[in-house]
């Protein structure tokens, strides 16, 4: 078989919009181990097709179907609805490729690069969850990593130009999988979340507050501050925008089940700029995800592979 | 001439000032007393609208479903409604306050976002509630900006869209433009809130009513955020003597005031100096109490800390952004 260099992976991107495109200029800069060889879209006129042409990228506006078509294209991201996705799941799963999911479909498990990625290997179709999701439950994470967090909350604020129709006609969607993701990911008993938008011009970089309420007065701070600590680290690794404005802060605070210690955590997203702009923080960590989990993807399939010919060798 | 429709939302404004610890006893003596003086509308929610109780805005002590559940059997007469703000309240919450007992929901969005309320607008209607939409901070925007907004509103069923004066920002004649902005593109009704920071909350309300307003709002003793809301029983009264035709019995309300809800207030919410900054500074009015706290807590002046929010132009629900500023203001006062 006349394979493609056996060090990268052919993927696709599905949905040529403002999130595909700076998706696909993400991974034209960090290739890693992803040959992206594919811009596929609905609409002939599309900004995002032409973009891609202009960059030597092969580009299709008849949707899914040159992707299905190619059984080279391993790892296909769906940039497109959440209403789109449904169908897209089924014809992926069918044919065979991995799904990376950016639409609030949650067809497959919700990932978060450096919680859960690696429990999740052997998907065929997962999901990032939200950017509010992708910004906070990383840091919700890391508490529950330290001590039992009974009830962990949430607050996204994005600039009004970030969010787009499919956001604003579906805003309840936000607040129920970023609350149910703080939950089964971050590790909290109850997760709640909130989404504001913010009009001021210029616009704001995206803003998210984390708070949770720790079960037990024991605890022991500086633990929770150095896993903090470490998981911002951790992402700063894909996502080079992602800073806390401040050491976690702690409070005593009154709640309906008596006092209890409040973390704290006001964090800033400072988009790439790839092509969006960089206040469009709330979108460039969505694209900064899917890249990373494209690559963990891509090296995954490429050991695969190389145990495989070991056996014939 | 036929008086405005009164909605009192001394149950749902009055939560804030109340730091949200409102009790069945106190929403069954207040939700009685004002459908007996023969207000039509009472609004109950916690103060940032359905699920509002959270860290970033408060807790409520008793739950509000309980309270609007309270309210529904204190009233005869009386309608109950609901506050929604979507991003922190959904169709969900919506659903079980329905299931309550409440006849009315208002949707708020800040005055730039309507087009995020067309879902919630569009349960209300499938469900037969009365909707009214809620354009918050609408100080920031001008008139032909808010009616707008406004028109997406009553294109997802909106039966009412109200100028929101969020921020007690508002001087009559701006409040009167904005009215008669909407009052010239909708063909629903349209209404006036505000806020008394720059201590012009009554006068505001009789601009608005001047310039077509059909409905207005007003919380007993004013006790709302900020500085308070325009009191209810002001407003009563007020129309009464310009000889507006209404239902109401101003000396039920004027009782109502002094003796059901000036006994149970914390303090009574007037404009002194920090409630003047937000009204100057153009904030949400319920940043006041948070400011207060932190300010105490970091040794920084509330009053810095609401004049930098503004700057900042944060809006309704950004309550986070207090403990961020406070934070920056106590560094840079330590490197100084």
């Amino acid at each position: 078989m006349s394979s493609p260099a056996k060090n990268k992976v052919k993927v696709a991107i599905l949905g040529s919009g403002n999130i595909g495109t700076d998706l696909m200029f993400k991974i034209l800069r960090e290739p890693g181990h992803m040959e992206l060889a594919l811009l596929a879209g609905i609409e002939p006129q599309s900004e995002g097709l032409a973009r891609a042409r202009s960059l030597g990228i092969d580009a299709s506006h008849n949707g899914i179907q040159p992707i299905l078509d190619d059984p080279e294209l391993r790892i296909v991201f769906d940039a497109t609805s959440a209403h789109a996705h449904v169908r897209h799941a089924k014809l992926l799963r069918e044919a065979g490729r991995l799904a990376i999911d950016l639409t609030p479909a949650a067809r497959g498990p919700y990932v978060i690069p450096p919680v859960n990625l690696g429990a999740h290997m052997d998907e065929q179709n997962v999901n990032l969850i939200t950017c509010g999701g992708q910004a906070t439950i990383p840091l919700v994470h890391a508490v529950s990593r330290v001590t039992a967090i009974p009830y962990a909350e949430m607050v996204s604020t994005i600039a009004s130009l970030s969010a787009g129709p499919g956001t604003r006609q579906n805003i309840d969607e936000f607040t129920f999988t970023t609350a149910r993701g703080v939950e089964v990911i971050g590790g909290a008993e109850h997760g709640k979340a909130i989404i504001i938008l913010n009009p001021a011009d210029p616009p704001i970089l995206m803003r998210n507050t984390i708070y949770i309420l720790l079960g037990s007065e024991e605890v022991d701070r500086q633990a929770i501050v150095d896993s903090v600590e470490e998981m911002v680290t951790a992402v700063q690794a894909y996502v080079p925008g992602y800073r806390l404005k401040n050491e976690p802060v702690f409070e005593v605070r009154e709640t309906p089940e008596g006092r209890r210690t409040l973390v704290a955590m006001l964090l800033e997203v400072t988009g790439a700029g790839d092509f969006l702009p960089p206040y469009a923080g709330n979108l460039d960590i969505m694209t900064a995800s899917a890249r990373q989990v494209g690559e963990v993807f891509a090296q995954h399939i490429l050991a695969q592979d190389n145990k495989g010919d070991s056996h014939f060798s | 001439m036929k008086a405005p429709r009164l909605t009192d939302t001394t149950l749902r404004d009055g939560s804030h000032a109340m730091r949200h610890q409102f009790t069945r006893e106190q929403v069954r003596n207040v939700a009685q007393a004002l459908d007996k003086a023969g207000i039509p509308v009472l609004e109950v929610t916690h103060g940032d609208g359905l699920a509002g109780s959270s860290i970033q805005y408060g807790f409520s002590r008793t739950s509000e479903m309980d309270l609007i559940e309270e309210a529904r059997s204190a009233v005869t007469d009386a309608k109950i409604a609901a506050l929604l703000l979507p991003g922190i309240g959904t169709r969900k919450e919506l659903k079980d306050a329905i299931g309550r007992g409440i006849q009315v929901v208002r949707i708020a969005t800040q005055c730039t976002e309507a087009d995020i309320s067309q879902q919630h607008f569009g349960m209300a209607k499938e469900m037969g509630l009365e909707a009214v939409g809620f354009l918050m901070m609408s100080h920031m925007r001008p008139p032909e900006f808010l009616a707008e907004q406004a028109l997406l509103m009553e294109s997802y069923g909106a039966d009412c869209v109200y100028v929101v004066d969020s921020a007690g920002a508002l001087l009559p004649d701006g409040a009167a433009a904005r009215v008669r902005a909407l009052k010239e593109s909708l063909k629903v009704q349209v209404g006036f809130h505000a806020h008394n920071n720059l201590g012009v909350a009554i006068g505001n309300t009789l601009a608005a009513v001047e310039a077509g307003a059909d409905q207005v709002d007003g919380c007993l003793r004013g006790l709302g955020a900020g500085a308070g809301n325009a009191a209810t029983e002001l407003i009563a009264a007020a129309l009464d003597k310009l000889g507006y035709e209404h239902e109401w019995d101003v000396f039920a309300l004027l009782d109502a005031a002094e003796f059901v809800v000036a006994p149970m207030m914390p303090f009574q919410p007037i404009p002194d100096r920090d409630s003047i900054a937000i009204g100057y500074a153009g904030v949400y009015s319920t940043f006041l109490l948070h400011a207060k706290r932190l300010g105490k807590q970091y040794n920084v002046d509330p009053l810095e800390i609401l004049v930098e929010l503004g700057r900042r132009k944060a809006v309704a629900g950004q309550e986070d952004w207090i403990l961020d500023v406070t934070l920056e203001l106590a560094k840079q006062k330590n490197k100084v």
